[in-house]
Order: structure tokens, then C-alpha cells, then sequence
């Protein structure tokens, strides 16, 4: 086995494996993400820019990559780890191995190592900053990039995620029931699916827009998208969303979720080793219902730190975190999970119809721009 | 939500006797369905004839009753203990039949018993295929196209529009029992007729075939809020057509993308919600077209099951714990996560890791019938193995079924032709995972192979990967081999014993090699979360990575060696033995380390031990697991024959064995030894020799005299035994049955025939013996002792030889230094006490002796091994069973059409009930209605019996035709009986014209069945009779001893005195009327 390729975290310790996809050096912070399918949605979820991804499940690759099932215009995570690639894929909708994929989009992919072990140092140690080498790298010389490296709090990514421009999704349907405004800090397209599944035509803004940009676009409601990195270096989000409090309803969805909260008046926090995954529960303190839900992010939202009139309206079963926020007064909502899925559960779909029932008890109020 | 309050008293139903396609998954999730209620304070009571369960055990319920699993005595029980719940749901499909007839009959309205877990139109939807397809088009689901039909003539009207192939499925039937694809038109109406026969509605389901799609199976959980949650996904290897308990399986799902997956689970929550499962847990099954992902929906079982028992051991969720918590009203969201337990049971497990679940046939024992896998399962057992990718999972599961296997070895036959192997692959058949790399070995592409078999190409490619390793090692020696490429064998999933296979040298050689090299297993656990979160509950799994998570050296530990996947001849009561070991040492303050394979287990539940490894049980394992725990000795003498093989080997390895030597077990086992030291002790044995040559097998029967009794040596279950008359059978056996040679001998033993057997289980300590019980045979000398009924106390023997029991036992435990469980077989035979075998290890009949007597024997065993003597634990003398007990087995012949039913020295029952009453001949019937079969109380007798049975015969037809039986008799018996002057009708026998006594059989015209066999001339004419009778209910006494017993069964049960009783009650000496 020709052991090309390492894993070095900045404590130190490595992993040695095989390469696959591309070779080269790849920086990041290093995370594991639970999913045992998704792997083609996650390597394209702009959430994970800046971070390595190691998959738990040991066999990927095994259906191989399909045109339809992307989240993003491309891969924005810098490596992805496994513990055992599968260059075979077996699938009707397979068009090219994983492999293929990582090279095709220059991702280095590393496999062959014991993900577990890591996994285990990460739930241990936190999430910290890593690198992934494939090709003729020394060990020592890596380790001092990974320490020189940004660490994720207080890095801004969405900037390297955004779009250029502003763009239109209209629904099939030629009639648009509502217009929404989105701020693309890393947007999933399902997000975009599933509103335009609904009946809602979405503008998606670069997340460095102007209100007057915006404002434009004359929506109905404003949504906040996930994206990558750390939310409290986005001050000049936060302060859009902020103009908009009160203008129009807004639903964001994780890092989203964590801006609203910033601009409600709360405060973010970084998790130890944050939520990765497709099987989170979450309890809905409304209905009392729990859903199984899907995960990525690394910082949440400080319940003690809301002001008065923002409701925590889920929490995360395991560990008690902050999952949802509410500010009737405003008709402002977000979750801090991923009701969209892509890849996981979809037990929490219902979320978008909840945001299109606000959207229309305001439309009735003839409140918006 | 909180648990109910409105109920104090819940009636859960076991599974009754093991069957195929009903194994002991049953009583582990019924045992811990038990264990939960009584832990949510719950008065619990149970009912299930099956002895050998953890779950009958007195202390899982207030009150357990042994009794039939029919609507009477389940009815009766519910007068006795008015429960207020009935939970229908962890005893599988018997369970969920008597649920609906109790409710049918009116008798859980009329006590006020309410069902929890799932209600009858739940029940209803998910078991009757119309109703379940309509609940599915509705729900606007998928399904296959198909029709319900209840006559042959409908279905011809439905294969004429459908066309061939279709399924056919009864409705109401185990396992898929009576179930089968039909290729062509005389396969799909004998298959119908088979279907609505097996149905106890007389109804089958005509479907489309999906015959080659892909199956997938999602183990999912609902509770009473509407949470539902999917606990494990798991896809079937084999194309839909095999039976999932046929088929090789693997969890999770490995070849469907997010998209897919997420669309069954949105599916199978949808199903569940549909069909009207309250709480509890389901298995949804699908199919999908490989070609465009084309869904439908199969079925939904609405209760826990084999499936769901495997996921529970896959993921570490206890499926049935949870189930039944939930079904007393608890949500998922207040039941913690015990492995982890800061999170809830609310979520879905993920794993890091590949589960492969291969099934284990027992074919060999039913010449003659026919081993292609079908919709009807077939298979016995199963074995579990864990890895971190498919091919080392794959590797250690098949390597556990201890069917020879070191991993996916050269297994099939090399010279086969091309055609053959075609046909070998494209039939589905046990062997098909060898044919397989056969086929890849010789070149075949993978694209063929998957296309032959309808194996995923996944599959067929990770197999490849296999046959090219092994290639690349084949080029190597084992000195040559570099320590990466041996490395990468292992991390394959490479047995030593396969290594030391394609190298040509000893296993030990290979370890050596592998040590020396730093080539050495790690310990992961499986904790439900991927070690997203620290797990508290210890289970554990080998593969070869950088990390053990392991505890090692740690605590006074010792290692129980369990008995790995159930088959006929070692099952669920091994299981027993050793949870019961497990218990005991725990309670003296031992660590108990388990290590098994078998998914549906309690020993593999993971808090039955201090820590348990689901690993095979072979040598390279074990030493794997002593390496690390370093545990004070291992114990070998519950699980059977398979860690006994064990013994002696670890010991050479400088592993201390608990208990009974490693040389005492050689003493009892090895002949020539055991034949001195009997001889040395004075006890009789009968007489025997040893042949290494068929010439050799002739002068030895010559010397002892025919009949004689002949099987290859070191067999389980009595595997090729057979008894030859005379020296052409002698010679016939050679030829056909089993090899005679200088590696593999014969034992030749004098059959003593018409004696009287019997069996005893005693516990000794090294210097006094205890002797559990002494159980007579009903069944002739001659029947395997596992395929005899038994009874407690004895009914016939003489109390001299009685006597004579007890002291040859108690001098043969001392002289061969027993400390714990010994089994000895006598016969008596013109007044004269031999033993025949002595096993110092557990037996098949513990299980049943602990609950006639009340004294748990492997518990004492456990506790001698552990140090305390039998003085200490306050046992002396013989135990005392409080009224009659009897043991019957059941059989697997209806899975097996065409194959005798006729009982030998092979074992051939997979399971047995228990009955106890006040009376023998209660006693008797109460085990016979346990065991399935009908015992008539009025009606027509056919008594057809061999030339040295037509004596002893006549006392018995004599009291048939006082109790008011017409007698029907073949000539030379009808003749036998009209000299006594009895009134017997005369009946042609098969051979003889028409009609004769089968299409009596057929007709309905004969109610119970005295038939002794008559040697080969007659063989067809019996097999006949009784084939057709057993497939009819009826029963078939085949030795005068049952007959006898038989005959005092209709007289009590005539007087309608059967009461039921609990196992408390009869230990507490309350009377039983």
C-alpha cells in the first residue's frame, strides 16, 4: 500500500493513507460529519468551505457522483477524508466515480486512515486546524502552514462562497405566490428547491449587497442562507438583516439562523466540535414533536444571551443547543438545522411552510417594502 | 408523554418453540420487552411453551407460564391473571395470530385485556395482503401489481393475465412459509395449491414478480406522539426472490444514493403511519428496480422481528427494549440512549462501520430436499459479523458459521463446468457467494457475474477485490509476504486459517508471522453515534486499525465462549446455558467477557455481560480477545461443541480453561479412553470398535452384533448416523452415507434396540455430585436423544435402575474430574444399566430440567467453576420435580417438502416445548398441543407397525378401541389385532392398490397415526403416510413408547382436565388441579 498521502492536525498528531481525487496540500479546519450517504451533497455545501471533512462512515464512493444531486456550483471544502474510498460506483444515476469528481474539481481527497481514531480526537480535543497532504510533503514543514493558518473563529467565508451577482429562481409554476429575497452566504440549492417547490420566485443576493439593492427586488420576505465560517465576522450582514427586522418576515437557516440571532441582539458561540450530521434530534417545543434532523455547523447561538420577544422554539435533544428562534414581533424565524436536508431526513420540510404561513398573515397586513 | 397508569398487569406471548424462520430472536426481544416492563413497575406475565428461554425464566415475569401457545390456554391464563394489556408484538408471527384470534374469540373484550403496541386493525393492514395493498394505494404508495385469490381456478385466471413469473404468497403463514416463485404453469399451481393450503384462511397473493430487483428492508419506530424514527437500514445482498432470511445481508444500506435512501425513509414512515402501528417497532421492506429506481413497497411486519434483532445488534439500539416501553405509553424523547446515555433513544443511530448477516442451513440433514432458496425460508441460524468495510464484515461472518470456512474460501467444487457454474449462479442456492469468486476466479467479468446473479455489482466487485488479493498473496509465501501486503489481508478481513490455507502451512504458523510483524487486531465498539459521543456501554468488534478502544487487563475477568449461529443440534438452549453463566459469575464479582456471533441471541444482548465481542469463534479470535482482557481463564462448557473444539487448543496456546479440564473432555470424548475408564469403573457401555476401512466396519459389527449404530467420529446432532440391521445396510451406509478411511474412521457400536433411554444432567464440583434430573425417552433407543420427547420423572424404569443411574453418575462425574455441567445417556436394556455417552459440558436439556426442578443448573455450574462447591450453594442429592414434565420437539419437515419425516439417530428438530401437569399422560398432551399437533380424542386410529413392535403393540390398540377408536390397520398388524379379537378395518398399504391408506390420509378419514418403521422394502410406503398425516396436523406416533404415552393423553384430555399453571406456582408447591 503505497502510503502517499497524510492527515496532520496542529497538535500534532497524523495520519498517514493513500490519496485519491487530487494531490496537494489542502488547509482547513478539520471536522467529521455522521451522514452515512450524502457525500456528494456535502463535498458541494458551501457551508464546509475552510474545512476538511472527514465522513465516519468508513465505505464512499460506493454510488458514485450524479448530475442532480449538487448543492452548489461547485466544491468549496478544501479535503475530504475517508476510511475506506470505493472507486466502483453502482448506481443507475452514476456518471463518474468520487474520485473523478475530487480531481475533476482539483478537491484532495484522503483514504485509508483510521477515522474513528480521528473522530475520537476531535470529540475529544475540539475541532481544530488541520492539513491533508497528498505528494511528496514534509510532515514538519505542513505543520507549521497548519499553524500559521487562520483558526475558524473569527473567519469570514461567505465571502469566497457568495455569488458575483444577484440572480432569479422562479417557481415552474408561472405564478408566483410570493417573492423572496435571499442572501446567499453559501445558499444550498434545495433551499432554493424547496421554495420554488412552494410557490416562491427567490432572488438571490450576493451576501454583500445594499439594503437599496435589495429593497429593489420589492420582496415579500427576506431569508438568510448557510454558509460557511464564523457568523460574528459578518457585521456587515448582521447589519442588513437588522434594517430589515420588522420590514418584511425573515427565516434563515443556519449560519442564517445565527446572523438573526446577531441581530436580534444575541451572541454566537463556538461548539467544541459542532453538529455534522443527519441524525440530530430535534424537539420542536410548539408541538412537542421531535424530528431527525440534518446538521452542519460549528457555532450556535447563546439562548441566555436573547433579548426579550425571541423565543427558542427548538433545541437539540442531545445537547440542549439553541435549533430555532422566533421573533413574533418581528416575524422573524430561523433554524439552526437544515430543513432542506440535502443529504438527511426530511422530518423538518414543514419548516418552509411555517415561514410561507408568515409570510402570508403579513401579506394581509399589507406590511412589507 | 408519562407511562400509563391505567394498566397494572400486561400478558406479553412468546414465540413458542423454535422454528425456522422463528429462531430465538424471539426470546431476546421478548426478554427484554419483559425486563423493561417490570423496570416501568409493571406486573408482568408471560406465556410461552419454549423452556430453553431466557424469558421463561421465573424471574423475568410475576408469573411465567410454560404452557401451549394455543387460544385455550392462553385464554385460560387470561381468566387466571386478568391482565389489563395484551402486548402482541415481541413474539412474533405466533404472537400476533393468537393476538387476533383472542380478540376474534371475543376473549380479550370479555376480560378487558386491551392491546398495546399494535391494535387489530394494524395488526389486520399489515398481515392481510388485500387490506395492506389497498392501505398502501391509498397512501398513494407504490406496489407491485397482484391479486388475492382463494382457489386454484381464480389463479389460473390471474396468470393468464399477469403471465409468468409471479410470487405466490400465503396470507398468515411464518417465514413466508408455503411462498414460492413460479417460473412456469405446473410450478405456479402446485405452488398455489401448497400456498392455500399453508394459509389459515385458504387465501395466497398473486404478484408481479420483482424477481432480480434490488431489496431493502428499514427497521423503524413509532411512539404515541407521532415520533418516528428509523433505527437501521439493511440491504439484502441476494435479489429479491430470496428470502431475507435466506439472503446474505448488509447494514447499512450500501448502493443507494441520499436521494434514494431518504425516499424509503420518507416511505416506510408513511407506511407505518398508514398501516396504523401506535408504537413499537416495524420493518418495512422495498424493492427497486436496478435499472431506473423504480420503488414498491413489499410489506410491513408490525412487530419486532428477525430483521429488527439484527438491527438492535447492528446498531446497539434495543429495538424491543424501546418497543416496549413505548407501547406503555413512553415517548422517544424520555427514554435515554443507555450506550451513550446523555442523549435520548430519540434519533437515529449511525455506525462507522459495515454489518454482514449470512444465514446458516442445516440441507445435509434432510436428504432429499431440495436447496434452492426461495420465498420461503429455509435456513436455521445466522451469524453477525462487524468490519470496517463490506469484505472483512463479509470474511468474519462466514468464517463464524463454523461450516468449515476461514473467510470466502475455494469452497465450491473447482471442477465444475461452465454450464453448471452458470446454473449454480443464476439458481439461488446456499453455496452461491462461492460460486461467485468461482466465477470471478476464472475470469468471468463482473458485469456476468451480476448479471447471472442478480447480485449488485457492488457486491460482485468487492468480491473481486477479494479474488485479486488473494491472488496477489498466492504469489507470496509466508515467509516472502511483505508485512504490508499481510496487513492489507487482514484488514480484508483474511482468516489466519485462510492465509495459512494459501501458503500451505499451519495456522500458528501464520499468527506467528502476523504477531512477529506487528500485525495485530484493534477493539472499536459500537456505540450507536459513530464516537460522535462517549459510550458507556461495551461492545466490541476486532479489524485491523491504529486504534484499540478496548479495556485491557482491567477487573477479575473471565471469557464465556458462546455457541455461535443456532442449527440443528446446538440452539438456543447453549444460548441459555451461557446467559446463565454470565449471570452467576457477574453476581460472584467476576467481569464477564462474551464472545459470539449469533445476532439473535440474549448472550449478545450487550448488557447480559460486563463486555461482550461479537467475533467468531475461532482460535485467531479468541486469542485476540484473551490478548486484551487478559482474563483469569475461559469457559467452554456452555456453548456447546463449538468453543468444547476450542478448548484444547487455547490451552496449548497458555490459555487457562475454567471448569473441566481440556483432558477430562478428551477422556469422555475420545472412545478407546472413555471405553478404560468405564471399564475401570465397572459400568457397562455397548460393545464397540473402530473402523478405518470398510473391512474394518464389517468385523467390528460382526464382533459386537447387529443392529449396530455407525457414524463417523466427533459429530454433531448425530450428523450421518445410522443404524444398520445387517451387513448389506452396513455396507450401503459406506457407500452413500459416509466415508470409511484411515482420516476419517467410523464407530461401530452395538445398537441395543428396544431399550429404554434416558438422560441425565448433573453438576459436579470435583468432590460431590448433584444430579438435576433423570429424563426417560419417550421415543425409542435408536431416535436421537435431541429429537426424543422426555419426560420428568421417569414413568417406566425400574427404581433399581434408577438406582443404578445415580451411582454410575455420580462415580463417572468424580472419575473424570467434572467441575460443572455433565450430560450422560443410558439405556437399559434386559435389566442391564450401559451408558452410551458421557458430554461434560452443557446439554440441550438443562434448560428444561432447571425449570421442572427449579434449580437453574448452569447457574450452579457457573458458580462451581467460580469456586463455590455445591455444599456451599446448599445442593446435595437430586433435584425434585413437582408434578410431570414433558419435552417435545418440533420438527422442520413442512419446509421441506418431500423429505421423510421419520425420525433416526440424526437430530433433526430445531426446537422443543415444555408441558407440566399433575398427570404423565396430561403431561404428554399438553406437550403434543404445545408442539403443534392435534391429539384426537375420538375417531380413527391407523396402527401399522413392524414385525418385533406387533407384541407390544396389542395392549395399545386394545385401550384405543376401549377409549371408543375405530382401528384401521395395514395386514400382517390387522391380523396380529383380529387374533386378539379386536375389530379392525383392513387397509390396503400404498403399494398395495387404491384407495389405501394415504388417500384415507388425504381424505380426512384417519385421525391419528401408529406407524413404526419397517425397514427399507416399506420405506415409501411410510414416508407416504406420514407426510401426508403431518401435513394434515394429524399426529404420528412413530415408536410404541409415544404410543403409549399417546393413548394416556386422550384418556385425561377426554376428561377436559388440562389446567395451566405458572412455573412460580409449581416451584411454591401449589397443587396444580
Amino acid at each position: 500500500m503505497a502510503k502517499d498521502g497524510f492527515l496532520i492536525l496542529e497538535d500534532g498528531r497524523t495520519f498517514r493513507g493513500e490519496g485519491f481525487g487530487s494531490t496537494g496540500l489542502a488547509l482547513g479546519e478539520v471536522v467529521f460529519n455522521t451522514a452515512i450517504t450524502g457525500y456528494q451533497e456535502i463535498l458541494t455545501d458551501p457551508s464546509y468551505a475552510g474545512q476538511v471533512v472527514a465522513l465516519t462512515y468508513p465505505h464512499v464512493g460506493n454510488y458514485g457522483v450524479n448530475d442532480d444531486d449538487v448543492e452548489s456550483r461547485g466544491i468549496f471544502l478544501p479535503a475530504l477524508v475517508v476510511r475506506s474510498y470505493e472507486d466502483f460506483p453502482s448506481n443507475w444515476r452514476a456518471t463518474a466515480s468520487l474520485g473523478q469528481y475530487l480531481e475533476r474539481h482539483g478537491v484532495v481527497g484522503l483514504s485509508d486512515i483510521d477515522t474513528r481514531a480521528l473522530t475520537r480526537h476531535i470529540r475529544e480535543a475540539g475541532a481544530m486546524r488541520g492539513a491533508v497532504a497528498v505528494g511528496v510533503y514534509d510532515e514538519g514543514d505542513v505543520l507549521g502552514q497548519v499553524l500559521a493558518s487562520p483558526p475558524m473563529a473569527g473567519r469570514d467565508l461567505v465571502r469566497d462562497v457568495t455569488r458575483d451577482g444577484a440572480e432569479v429562481f422562479a417557481p415552474a409554476e408561472d405564478d408566483a405566490r410570493w417573492r423572496v429575497a435571499a442572501l446567499d452566504c453559501g445558499i444550498k440549492n434545495n433551499i432554493l428547491r424547496q421554495l420554488a417547490r412552494r410557490g416562491v420566485e427567490v432572488t438571490v443576493f450576493p451576501a454583500t449587497a445594499t439594503a437599496d439593492e435589495i429593497l429593489a427586488a420589492r420582496a415579500d420576505g427576506l431569508f438568510i442562507s448557510n454558509g460557511p465560517g464564523d457568523p460574528a465576522a459578518l457585521p456587515y450582514v448582521v447589519d442588513i438583516v437588522k434594517g430589515f427586522l420588522g420590514r418584511v418576515p425573515i427565516f434563515g437557516i443556519c449560519l442564517g439562523h445565527q446572523i438573526l440571532g446577531l441581530a436580534l441582539g444575541g451572541r454566537t458561540y463556538k461548539l467544541k466540535f459542532g453538529h455534522h450530521g443527519a441524525n440530530h434530534p430535534v424537539k420542536n417545543l410548539k408541538t412537542g414533536r421531535v424530528e431527525i434532523t440534518s446538521q452542519n455547523h460549528g457555532f450556535a447561538v447563546d439562548a441566555s444571551s436573547l433579548p426579550a420577544g425571541v423565543r427558542v422554539t427548538h433545541v437539540n435533544l442531545n445537547d440542549d443547543t439553541v435549533e430555532g428562534l422566533r421573533a413574533d414581533d418581528y416575524a422573524a424565524m430561523s433554524l439552526q438545522y437544515h430543513p432542506e436536508a440535502a443529504p438527511g431526513p426530511h422530518d423538518a420540510s414543514y419548516n418552509f411552510d411555517v415561514f410561507l404561513e408568515m409570510l402570508e398573515r403579513r401579506t394581509q397586513k399589507t406590511f412589507g417594502f | 408523554m408519562p407511562r400509563r397508569d391505567d394498566i397494572e398487569t400486561i400478558l406479553v406471548i412468546g414465540a413458542g418453540p423454535i422454528v425456522i424462520g422463528q429462531g430465538c430472536e424471539f426470546d431476546y426481544s421478548g426478554t427484554q420487552a419483559c425486563k423493561a416492563l417490570a423496570a416501568e413497575g409493571y406486573r408482568v406475565v408471560l406465556i410461552n411453551s419454549n423452556p430453553a428461554t431466557i424469558m421463561t425464566d421465573p424471574e423475568y415475569a410475576a408469573a411465567t407460564y410454560v404452557e401451549p401457545l394455543t387460544l385455550s390456554a392462553v385464554a385460560k391464563v387470561i381468566e387466571r391473571e386478568k391482565p389489563d394489556a395484551l402486548l402482541p408484538t415481541v413474539g412474533g408471527q405466533t404472537a400476533l395470530n393468537l393476538a387476533v384470534q383472542l380478540a376474534e374469540a371475543g376473549i380479550l373484550r370479555e376480560n378487558g385485556v386491551r392491546l398495546i403496541g399494535a391494535n387489530l386493525a394494524a395488526i389486520r393492514t399489515a398481515e392481510d395482503r388485500r387490506l395492506f395493498r389497498a392501505a398502501m394505494v391509498a397512501e398513494g404508495l407504490p406496489v407491485p401489481r397482484a391479486a388475492a385469490v382463494g382457489t386454484l381456478e381464480a389463479a389460473r385466471d390471474v396468470a393468464a393475465e399477469m403471465g409468468l413469473p409471479l410470487v405466490i404468497r400465503p396470507s398468515f403463514t411464518l417465514g413466508g412459509e408455503g411462498g414460492a416463485v413460479a417460473f412456469n404453469v405446473p410450478e405456479f399451481e402446485r405452488a398455489v395449491a401448497r400456498g392455500l393450503d399453508a394459509s389459515p384462511m385458504r387465501e395466497v397473493l398473486i404478484e408481479e414478480s420483482v424477481l432480480g430487483w434490488k431489496e431493502f428492508e428499514l427497521e423503524v419506530m413509532r411512539d404515541l406522539a407521532d415520533n418516528v424514527v428509523v433505527i437501521c437500514s439493511i440491504e439484502n445482498v441476494d435479489a429479491m426472490g430470496v428470502h431475507t432470511g435466506d439472503s446474505i445481508t448488509v447494514a447499512p444500506v450500501q448502493t443507494l444514493t441520499d436521494v434514494e435512501y431518504q425516499r424509503l425513509r420518507d416511505m416506510a414512515q408513511a407506511v407505518i403511519r398508514r398501516v396504523g402501528v401506535e408504537t413499537g417497532g416495524s420493518n418495512v421492506q422495498f424493492a427497486v428496480n436496478p435499472e431506473d429506481g423504480r420503488v414498491v413497497v413489499i410489506e410491513i411486519n408490525p412487530r419486532v422481528s428477525r430483521s429488527s434483532a439484527l438491527a438492535s445488534k447492528a446498531t446497539g439500539f434495543p429495538i424491543a427494549k424501546i418497543a416496549a416501553q413505548l407501547a406503555v405509553g413512553l415517548t422517544l424523547d424520555e427514554i435515554p440512549n443507555d450506550i451513550t446515555r446523555e442523549t435520548p433513544a430519540c434519533f437515529e443511530p449511525t455506525v462507522d462501520y459495515v454489518v454482514v448477516k449470512v444465514p446458516r442451513w442445516n440441507f445435509e440433514k434432510f436428504p432429499g430436499a431440495d436447496d434452492v432458496l426461495t420465498t420461503s425460508m429455509k435456513s436455521v441460524g445466522e451469524t453477525m459479523a462487524l468490519g470496517r468495510t463490506f469484505v472483512e464484515a463479509l470474511q468474519k461472518a462466514l468464517r463464524s458459521l463454523e461450516a468449515g470456512y476461514a473467510g470466502l474460501d475455494a469452497n465450491a467444487s473447482s471442477g465444475l463446468d461452465a454450464e453448471l457454474l452458470r446454473e449454480r449462479l443464476r439458481v439461488p442456492n446456499p453455496d452461491r457467494i462461492f460460486y461467485v469468486k468461482l466465477a470471478l476466479q476464472r475470469g468471468w467479468s463482473e458485469a456476468d457475474v451480476a448479471q447471472t446473479t442478480g447480485i449488485d455489482p457492488w457486491f460482485v466487485h468487492q468480491i473481486n477485490k477479494l479474488v485479486e488479493l488473494e491472488g496477489e498473496l498466492g504469489a507470496f509465501d509466508l515467509t516472502s509476504a511483505p508485512d504490508e501486503l499481510l496487513r492489507k489481508a487482514k484488514r480484508a478481513g483474511f482468516g489466519d486459517g485462510q492465509l495459512a490455507g494459501l501458503w500451505g502451512v499451519a495456522e500458528e504458523d501464520v499468527r506467528r508471522r502476523r504477531e512477529g510483524a506487528g500485525v495485530v487486531p484493534v477493539f472499536k465498539a459500537v456505540d450507536t453515534c459513530a464516537a460522535e459521543f462517549e459510550a458507556y456501554t461495551p461492545y466490541y468488534y476486532s479489524t485491523y486499525e491504529e486504534e484499540n478502544e478496548a479495556p485491557t487487563g482491567e477487573g477479575r475477568a473471565v471469557v464465556i465462549l458462546g455457541a455461535g449461529p443456532n442449527r440443528i443440534g446446538q440452539g438456543i438452549e447453549f444460548d441459555y446455558c451461557c446467559v446463565h453463566a454470565a449471570v452467576a459469575l457477574r453476581e460472584v464479582g467476576y467481569d464477564v467477557v462474551m464472545v459470539n456471533n449469533n445476532p439473535e441471541t440474549v448472550s449478545t444482548d450487550y448488557d447480559t455481560s460486563t463486555r461482550l465481542y461479537f467475533e467468531p469463534l475461532n482460535l485467531e479470535e479468541v486469542l485476540a480477545v484473551v490478548a486484551g482482557e487478559r482474563p483469569e481463564g475461559v469457559v467452554v462448557q456452555f456453548g456447546g461443541q463449538t468453543p468444547l473444539k476450542l478448548a484444547g487448543p487455547l490451552e496449548a496456546a497458555g490459555v487457562s480453561i475454567l471448569g473441566t479440564s481440556p483432558d477430562a473432555i478428551d477422556l469422555a470424548e475420545d472412545r478407546e479412553r472413555f471405553g478404560r475408564l468405564l471399564g475401570e469403573l465397572g459400568i457397562p457401555r455397548p460393545e464397540y470398535g473402530t473402523a478405518f476401512s470398510f473391512e474394518e466396519a464389517r468385523e467390528a459389527a460382526a464382533r459386537v452384533g447387529f443392529p449396530v449404530l455407525v457414524r463417523p467420529s466427533y459429530v454433531l446432532g448425530g450428523r450421518a448416523m445410522a443404524i444398520c440391521y445387517d451387513e448389506r445396510a452396513l455396507a450401503r451406509y459406506a457407500a452413500e452415507a459416509a466415508e470409511v478411511s484411515p482420516e476419517k474412521p467410523v464407530l461401530v457400536d452395538r445398537f441395543l434396540e428396544d431399550a429404554f433411554e434416558a438422560d441425565v444432567d448433573a453438576v459436579a464440583d470435583g468432590e460431590e455430585v448433584y444430579i438435576g434430573a433423570i429424563m426417560q425417552h419417550i421415543e425409542e433407543a435408536g431416535i436421537h436423544s435431541g429429537d426424543s420427547a422426555a419426560v420428568i420423572p421417569p414413568y417406566l424404569i425400574k427404581d433399581v435402575h434408577l438406582e443404578t443411574i445415580r451411582d454410575y453418575t455420580r462415580r463417572l462425574a468424580l472419575a473424570l474430574g467434572v467441575r460443572g455441567l455433565i450430560n450422560i445417556q443410558f439405556a437399559i436394556k434386559d435389566d442391564v444399566v450401559y451408558v452410551l455417552e458421557a458430554n461434560p459440558r452443557a446439554s440441550r436439556t438443562v434448560p428444561f430440567v432447571s425449570k421442572a426442578t427449579g434449580v437453574p443448573l448452569a447457574k450452579v455450574a457457573a458458580r462451581i467453576i467460580a469456586g463455590k462447591t455445591l455444599a456451599e450453594q446448599g445442593l446435595a442429592g437430586e433435584g425434585r420435580a413437582p408434578g410431570h414434565f414433558v419435552k417435545e420437539c418440533v420438527f422442520p419437515f413442512d419446509r421441506f417438502p418431500g423429505v421423510d419425516t421419520v425420525l433416526g439417530p440424526e437430530m433433526k428438530s430445531t426446537g422443543e416445548v415444555m408441558a407440566g401437569a399433575s398427570t404423565f399422560g396430561l403431561a404428554f398432551g399438553k406437550a403434543q398441543l404445545a408442539s403443534g399437533y392435534h391429539v384426537p380424542l375420538r375417531g380413527t386410529a391407523f396402527v401399522s407397525v413392524n414385525d418385533n413392535d406387533k407384541e407390544t403393540v396389542v395392549p395399545i390398540a386394545r385401550d384405543l378401541a376401549a377409549l371408543g377408536f375405530r382401528l384401521v390397520a395395514t395386514r400382517g398388524t390387522a391380523a396380529r389385532l383380529r387374533r386378539e379379537g379386536l375389530n379392525v378395518e383392513l387397509v390396503f398399504k400404498v403399494n398395495e392398490g387404491r384407495p389405501n391408506v394415504a388417500d384415507k390420509v388425504v381424505s380426512g378419514e384417519i385421525d391419528l397415526v401408529i406407524n413404526t418403521p419397517m425397514g427399507r422394502e416399506s420405506f415409501y410406503d411410510d414416508a407416504t403416510v406420514r407426510r401426508a398425516a403431518r401435513a394434515r396436523g394429524i399426529l404420528v406416533v412413530t415408536t410404541l413408547s409415544a404410543a403409549r404415552a399417546t393413548v394416556e393423553a386422550v384418556r385425561v384430555l377426554r376428561q377436559n382436565v388440562a389446567t395451566v399453571q405458572s412455573l412460580q406456582e409449581v416451584h411454591r408447591g401449589v397443587p396444580n388441579k
